[in-house]
């Protein structure tokens, strides 16, 4: 609330940087997020100027990007989400007293997570903060936003800053070796997704050093670990030589990351397999694909923009006659929502024209809707017939 | 009418000859044309009664009479039942009409009663008002009440007829605001513990220092409405001037809400000149001490303004007065009719100024009273009417109420129906005796300085509070309901006439005009309140934000330590830096 405030717009446009872009592709742009200066160094200069305006009696300022939907554009050259330039400025006073303060002992805790080389969660972050009085954190939340606040300050990620997420950052199953650092020895081990049976590698939440080996011919995300599941049971990647990976709702940063790196380093087609519902769409396949308007700052490392929509599309719904739930207004509310904000849907005449003819339909239907036909109509009819022509995927 | 007009009393009733009788002459006429003749000379003896009327017009009534026994012989019957009913009688039968509902009640209202009385002689008399009240329990549920005053004290002759007579009393002819208004509340009183204990009303009251004091028992005899002298003599009394009146009754005493000693304090809060002590039957004495020395000034009798008769008035008025001709009853009978505005009035109803007012028959009464409603006429003066006034009211506020913040309004006379009117409006916020934050506030109701007691949801003064919008002035309020907040809210209406919905004097009628003023006199102090509300926030925050100095602060310089590594010294140099910083701002 008291962040609202304080927001001065300024709409900086950069069109130096756009030429740039021209020359490069999105799917060979892939440098590492560290740019510059390290974290470290980065709080260091931060509290630096924060002790020169008190000490030269002026106000104290923080600023940074905002960080919503409405601060994005989207950059279709680069294929992701980028910042549109507004910035909110966090000046000393009254009302942000309490969130300066929250701010600047969460940089110092940050700085020694660096420092001895530690690591820890969101939550843990929430819980050193109730050794701060008066300044603790009532609620998570209210963590997660300044650590969010001060990642998009210093334009780091939050891995950078010494912090985890808490969450599953996805599962990985197929013709896949993963090249990581034994944390122990400190030595190379090859982990071969291969051999993982009925179960899955997990996407650890650090994914910058891992090295890749495969054959496979494309990799297949999917929404639900439903579906996934069925796939590996059958051992479907090894009949069409792919790779499976399981997000589990709206996919983590380290699994967008990892599929990123992935899809980049090896060259594959990416290729996703979400619910057919407005949900599925603009929120977990939108994220995967450009990136979100939270992390705006990050997106350019923490999309993959070369993905494109295998299933299920509103026309599947029908042509495959699928059974179907009728929408519910938070449904339509978030088709005709994206309709009109989402930067990426609106530049898309096809994801335009596919939510409009869902609101028409009035009906959604999930991935495991196909069971209708039989357990593994999937396998043997729907994922085959569409992998026949890529081309028709929605972008 | 219907009982007068039955054969039985029909001689007695003959000089109201009411226009109900008019078509039965007719018929009457047609069918008896040959029973005239023999009819005639004992209609001599009723034409000779009745005031010059024709033998023509007794005629009929014979033969109406003649019907009457031959057809319906039941009414005869019925008619040896019929007869006059006492007032007292009445009220006997129908107490609750006067506020004796139920024990604990009547315990009030008597209270209430003699304490009205003796205030209004005091400030009649111009005397600085002592009351003492004392209520012992005698029995379970049996109390001796003893109400005594200072006042001017009345005239030996007198006595019997105020306590122990319905309907009597000075007030009720006089168009001016006192307390009293029918002369029925203290003899009423009394009847209420001659009914329920059998026993006289004491009363004692001596007129001046070389006066004797009177000492007389009085029971009310119910069927004649009379006073009965059971004992009288003269004694001996400290007292120079000065009433006392003591009596039994059957009652029940409380406390809290509704009880005497609530209704006391309310009493004290809008009447800062008058100094009660009050003795309850369990625990502590209590007084409330005067905060002024200062009488309410006293008010004129007027006239009664011509917009607020009725047709019935004015003809008896016409009947009444001893004006020669219409153009003076108009003028003297009236407030504010000029010879000018008597002319426009005459002129336009069509009636010689000339003619005698008591030869104004019904139909041109009807017309002449059309016509003052049309004529436009000043409205009636506002000096027979004597508000508390703002200052008083704060000063009874303070002296009975603790609380933070005090306001009082008192709007510019007003008229309904032709009668002045005065609204004032008290306020006692937040403090002690201001009740909680999220209970209904407290409204206390006045008329001509009395506390309304009962009935506060039939009331136009709760109307008006209700539909006054409360959120305008910090405080929360549901629909139709009273608002929420730590407040105290006095409302009164002071007028030569106050209109209540019953004699028991509960509640006020619903006049737009009277809704109107309180409701403006409302907007005015709620706009005060507001203003303290918003002030006292203020006051509030600014002590949040420098605890937020002392909370917050500190880590700033902490975070900037741990990363910057300067000593501790520079800590504090930080921490005074920004507190400045705050404090400026």
């Amino acid at each position: 609330m008291a962040k609202k405030k304080a927001v001065k717009k300024k709409t900086v446009k950069k069109p130096a940087k756009k030429k740039v872009a021209k020359k490069t592709t999105a799917a060979a742009k892939a440098k590492t997020p560290r740019r510059g200066k390290t974290a470290d160094v980065k709080i260091a200069d931060c509290a630096a100027k924060i002790h020169q305006s008190i000490r030269s009696n002026r106000r104290p300022k923080m600023r940074y990007p905002i960080r919503s939907l409405s601060n994005v554009d989207y950059n279709a050259k680069k294929g992701f989400f980028q910042l549109a330039g507004n910035m909110s400025e966090r000046a000393f006073s009254y009302t942000t007293v309490k969130t300066f303060a929250q701010s600047v002992r969460m940089m110092a805790l940050s700085r020694q997570l660096i420092r001895t080389d530690d690591i820890a969660t969101k939550r843990d972050a929430y819980y050193q903060s109730k050794n701060w009085g008066e300044a603790m954190f009532k609620e998570q939340p209210e963590s997660d936003t300044v650590m969010d606040d001060i990642e998009a300050m210093l334009e780091v990620n939050r891995e950078q800053l010494g912090f985890i997420p808490d969450e599953h950052g996805g599962s990985i199953a197929g013709a896949l070796t993963v090249v990581d650092i034994d944390p122990a020895s400190g030595k190379k081990i090859r982990i071969d997704c291969t051999r993982f049976g009925s179960g899955a590698y997990t996407i650890p939440s650090n994914v910058e050093h891992l090295e890749f080996e495969t054959k496979a011919k494309f990799v297949l995300v999917i929404e639900t670990q439903g579906i996934f599941q069925r796939l590996v049971k059958h051992g479907w990647w090894k009949k069409a030589r792919c790779i499976l990976v399981a997000m589990g709702g709206v996919p983590s940063r380290a699994c967008r990351r990892f599929i990123r790196r992935l899809s980049d380093k090896k060259k594959l087609p990416v290729y996703a397999f979400v619910d057919g519902d407005p949900y599925g769409y603009t929120n977990i396949y939108r994220t995967l694909k450009v990136g979100s308007g939270n992390a705006a700052h990050l997106n350019e490392f923490f999309c993959v923009p070369r993905v494109r929509l295998l299933g299920v599309t509103p026309e599947d719904i029908k042509k495959y006659k699928l059974p179907t739930h009728p929408l519910k207004d938070v449904d339509i509310k978030r088709a005709k929502d994206a309709i009109k904000n989402d930067p990426f849907i609106k530049h898309h005449k096809e994801w335009k024209k596919a939510l409009e003819e869902m609101i028409a339909m009035g009906k959604r239907a999930e991935q495991q809707a196909f069971a209708a036909h039989g357990l593994n109509y999937v396998i043997s009819h729907y994922l085959p017939k569409k992998l026949a022509n890529p081309d028709k995927f929605l972008p | 009418m219907a009982k007068k007009r039955k054969p039985a009393k029909k001689k007695t009733t003959r000089k109201k000859p009411g226009s109900k009788g008019k078509p039965k002459k007719k018929s009457a006429k047609k069918k008896s044309p040959k029973k005239t003749p023999t009819k005639r000379k004992s209609a001599k003896k009723s034409a000779s009664r009745g005031r010059g009327k024709s033998a023509e017009a007794t005629v009929p009534n014979g033969g109406e009479e003649e019907m009457g026994l031959m057809a319906d012989p039941i009414a005869v019957r019925l008619a040896k039942d019929q007869r006059e009913i006492s007032i007292s009688e009445f009220f006997t039968k129908n107490r609750h009409l006067l506020g004796f509902d139920n024990p604990k009640k009547a315990l009030l209202t008597a209270v209430k009663e003699a304490v009205d009385n003796s205030l209004d002689a005091c400030e009649e008399a111009r005397i600085q008002p002592e009351v003492k009240v004392e209520i012992a329990s005698l029995a379970d549920d049996r109390y001796r009440v003893v109400i005594e005053d200072n006042g001017p004290g009345i005239v030996k002759a007198q006595i019997p007829n105020i306590f122990g007579k319905l309907l009597y009393g000075s007030k009720f002819h006089k168009l001016r605001m006192s307390r009293g208004q029918q002369g029925i509340g203290i003899s009423a009183a009394g009847m209420y513990g001659q009914l329920t204990t059998g026993k006289p009303m004491r009363v004692t009251s001596r007129i001046g220092p070389r006066k004797r004091s009177h000492y007389y028992e009085i029971q009310i005899d119910t069927s004649k409405n009379k006073p009965v002298i059971s004992r009288e003599e003269t004694v001996g009394w400290k007292k120079h001037h000065g009433t006392r009146v003591e009596m039994e009754m059957e009652a029940r005493y409380t406390r809290g809400s509704q009880s005497i000693d609530d209704y006391l304090q309310r009493t004290a809060i809008v009447n800062p000149h008058v100094s009660i002590s009050y003795a309850p039957p369990e625990g502590e004495k209590m007084e409330f001490p005067r905060a002024t020395s200062r009488l309410p000034e006293p008010t004129k009798e007027i006239k009664p303004h011509p917009y607020g008769i009725e047709l019935g008035m004015l003809i008896r008025m016409l009947h009444d007065t001893k004006a020669r001709n219409l153009k003076g009853f108009l003028t003297t009978e009236f407030s504010r009719v000029s010879p000018r505005v008597a002319e426009e009035i005459m002129r336009e109803a069509k009636l010689y100024e000339r003619s005698r007012p008591n030869t104004i028959a019904r139909k041109e009464a009807d017309n002449l009273y059309r016509t003052i409603q049309k004529t436009k006429i000043m409205a009636p003066p506002s000096d027979c009417v004597a508000p508390i006034g703002e200052d008083l009211l704060l000063k009874g506020l303070k002296k009975e109420l603790e609380a933070d913040f005090y306001t009082a309004s008192t709007r510019s006379p007003a008229v309904y129906r032709g009668n002045p009117f005065q609204v004032e409006v008290g306020m006692a916020f937040g403090g002690e005796s201001s009740g909680s934050e999220d209970s209904t506030i407290k409204l206390l109701r006045y008329a001509n300085r009395v506390p309304l007691m009962y009935q506060q949801g039939a009331c136009a003064m709760t109307r008006a509070v209700i539909e006054t919008s409360w959120r305008n002035y910090g405080l929360s309020q549901g629909r139709g309901a009273l608002p929420i907040g730590p407040m105290v809210l006095i409302v009164h209406i002071a007028s030569v006439w106050v209109p209540f919905t019953s004699e028991s004097k509960e509640a006020i009628a619903h006049y737009p005009e009277i809704m109107k003023e309180v409701k403006l006199a409302l907007q005015e102090c709620g706009r005060r309140v507001a203003t303290h509300v918003r002030k006292e926030k203020r006051r509030v925050e600014q002590e949040r934000r420098k605890g937020y100095i002392k909370q917050y602060i500190p880590h700033i310089a902490i975070g900037l330590r741990e990363i910057l590594g300067f000593k501790q010294a520079e800590e504090k140099r930080i921490v005074k830096k920004l507190s400045t910083m705050l404090e400026k701002s």
